[in-house]
């Protein structure tokens, strides 16, 4: 087992206090904290071998550009790729999403459809219905099951995926429910009447062991932050034979071949995607975050995930007035942990915890649809990482209880 | 600054039992807002009678800042006229906006000055001002002509 207390040591800012307490940072679904080393690869980046990359033909340049062409050789490994070529470097994975939807899109006309589901991250939802807007193609969704899965049965029933079916897109992880999705099945059905499967990756990736072949995916977005790694990059993996298929996305610098004033050819894949100077410190700092990922071992990190989230089930589940959103139990279920409590409102929670020096995320989690669909108007959300310890479940629990008292009873608020 | 200080008695008695909420007729305007970083929302109509706002009503889910907020302005602005209501609204956000540098006037903003203390938390400053930006559209879209106010952004 994964030892949270040694690896805290790795994480400076774990040891702060907040409002006078110490910090218990459960907000790692929306960005994880950085080891040392991650931080301190991207200073030595940035001291000693800084220079632009593909461009700069000097000995900086050549540093700078293996050390870049290095992170993505480590990305691709990471995910199991085939090729580091496959491997395209974004901003986030609200770029990569973009990218997948705007050029896929451009494949779509009328009659065609899109399927995504009703649990998705506005950053899987939005690309899409700008993608069918601007091709006049149809957006569908799968619909969720009273316990938080994505409802299969019913998908079979409305024939959702079919011969019209162009493209499916899925989180892999929810961000709010935690809900792993059977991507397999649903790739499966989606291969079979030849649409391309798109998983959001960012809740999935940074939590369990990936093999895009297994997955059964033909693109996977995910984000640097959420992974140990800097804000300002994501990827797009995509199977290297679609990628080739797949028109420019930004237009400018690095990804052309030949350029004349009337027209250009474009670079082979993952250069045709990346137009200008990449993030290339941050690409250090990634591939810094992944190769400390790999030394605990992602079988460790998903072992560690399940044991905290069972333990936030159990511990908020027996609080009063506490509601979970999605499943109740660790079985293929993720690290988010969404509820509410009766009476007070997630943002009211969010300003209480963080009093007792706890970090939770208050509000719809960019996932409005979703919790239209649950009918609550917003929820709160904890969510550990590698460094988070059953004695900051407890802290979590334990805060959560006495916001309930604050809010409920007139003595407990007066106490 | 605790919690404590923060949400005080007032804020929450407001937030448990708001007064004058549930939409009423007649109205001479309605509006929606929400603060799209946290999903607060209300549904506000406002009636007004000559220079008087002769009533406010309104539909809205939220935290218990933006609640109570709205809950405490609707106390102050029913049965007011339209220009020292406005004059109000702006008291009100010199309060919130000064993070906690500014002396509200209690004799002026009575229950409001609770929310003093919700001046210091930047991020909270929208939850208070919902109902009350709701309160000042809603004017404008039924036709009164407003004062413009002092630190008018617009
Ligand atoms: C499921 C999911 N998809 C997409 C994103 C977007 O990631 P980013 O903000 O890095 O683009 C997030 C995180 O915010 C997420 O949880």
């Amino acid at each position: 087992m994964l030892n949270p207390a040694a690896i805290r040591g790795d994480f400076p800012i774990l040891d702060r206090e907040v409002n006078g307490h110490p910090l218990v940072y459960l907000d790692s679904a929306n960005t994880s904290q950085k080891p040392r080393e991650v931080v301190e690869a991207m200073e030595a980046h940035y001291l000693r071998h800084n220079a632009n990359v593909a461009r700069a033909m000097h000995t900086l340049g050549a540093e700078a550009t293996e050390a870049f062409e290095g992170a993505r050789v480590k990305i691709g490994d990471f995910i199991q790729a085939r090729s580091s070529d496959e491997v395209i470097f974004t901003k986030n994975a609200s770029e990569a999403l973009n990218l997948a939807a705007y050029t896929l899109g451009r494949r779509l006309g009328p009659g065609d459809e899109v399927v995504i589901s009703v649990m998705e991250h506005h950053s899987n939802l939005v690309p899409w219905q700008l993608a069918c807007e601007a091709s006049g193609a149809t957006l569908r969704w799968f619909d969720i099951t009273e316990d938080g899965r994505l409802d299969l049965e019913s998908a079979q029933r409305d024939g959702l995926i079919n011969e019209r079916t162009k493209v499916v897109s899925l989180a892999w992880v929810s961000n709010v429910l935690g809900t792993i999705n059977p991507i397999r099945t649903v790739a499966d059905w989606a291969h079979s009447v030849g649409a391309v499967m798109v998983v959001d990756g960012s809740q999935g990736v940074p939590q369990r062991d990936t093999d895009v072949n297994a997955l059964g995916a033909d693109l996977l977005a995910f984000t640097a932050h959420k992974l140990c790694g800097p804000t300002g990059i994501g990827v797009l993996w995509g199977r290297y034979e679609l990628l080739a298929e797949l028109p420019p996305f930004l237009g400018g610098g690095e990804m052309i071949e030949v350029v004349r004033m009337e027209n250009s050819t474009y670079a082979p894949p993952p250069h045709r995607f990346e137009a200008g100077t990449p993030p290339i410190a941050q690409a250090v700092g990634m591939g810094a975050a992944i190769d400390y990922l790999n030394r605990i071992g992602m079988e460790e990190i998903a072992a560690h995930e399940s044991d905290i989230t069972a333990r936030i089930l159990s511990g908020l589940g027996a609080l009063p007035g506490v509601h979970i959103l999605g499943p109740c139990e660790v079985v293929d279920r993720g690290g988010a942990v969404s509820f509410t409590v009766d009476g007070v409102h997630p943002h009211d929670l969010m300003q209480l915890l963080d009093s007792r020096g706890v970090a939770v995320r208050g509000g719809h989690h960019c996932a409005a649809p979703l919790h239209r669909r649950l009918r609550v108007q917003s929820s709160s959300r904890a969510s550990g990482y590698l460094y988070t310890t059953p004695e900051e479940v407890n802290a979590l629990v334990e805060a959560v209880a006495w916001s309930y008292d604050f809010f409920n009873s007139r003595t407990g608020r007066k106490s | 600054m605790s919690v404590e200080q923060m949400y005080q008695d007032i804020i929450i008695d407001h937030y448990r039992e708001k007064h004058h909420s549930g939409l009423r007729t007649p109205f001479g305007a309605e509006v929606h807002h929400v603060n799209p970083s946290c999903g607060d929302e209300v549904t506000l109509r406002v009636a007004v009678d000559g220079d008087t706002i002769s009533d406010v009503s309104y539909d809205a889910e939220g935290c218990a800042i933006s609640q109570a907020a709205t809950s405490v302005m609707c106390d102050l602005v029913i049965g007011r006229d339209v220009a020292d209501s406005m004059a109000l609204f702006a008291e009100f956000r010199e309060m919130m906006e000064g993070q906690g540098e500014v002396v509200p006037d209690e004799d002026r903003l009575e229950d409001a000055i609770a929310f003093a203390g919700v001046a210091q938390f930047p991020a909270r400053v929208k939850c208070a001002m919902l109902g009350w930006s709701a309160l000042r559209d809603a004017l404008v879209r039924s036709g009164v002509e407003l004062p413009r106010l002092p630190d008018d952004k617009e």
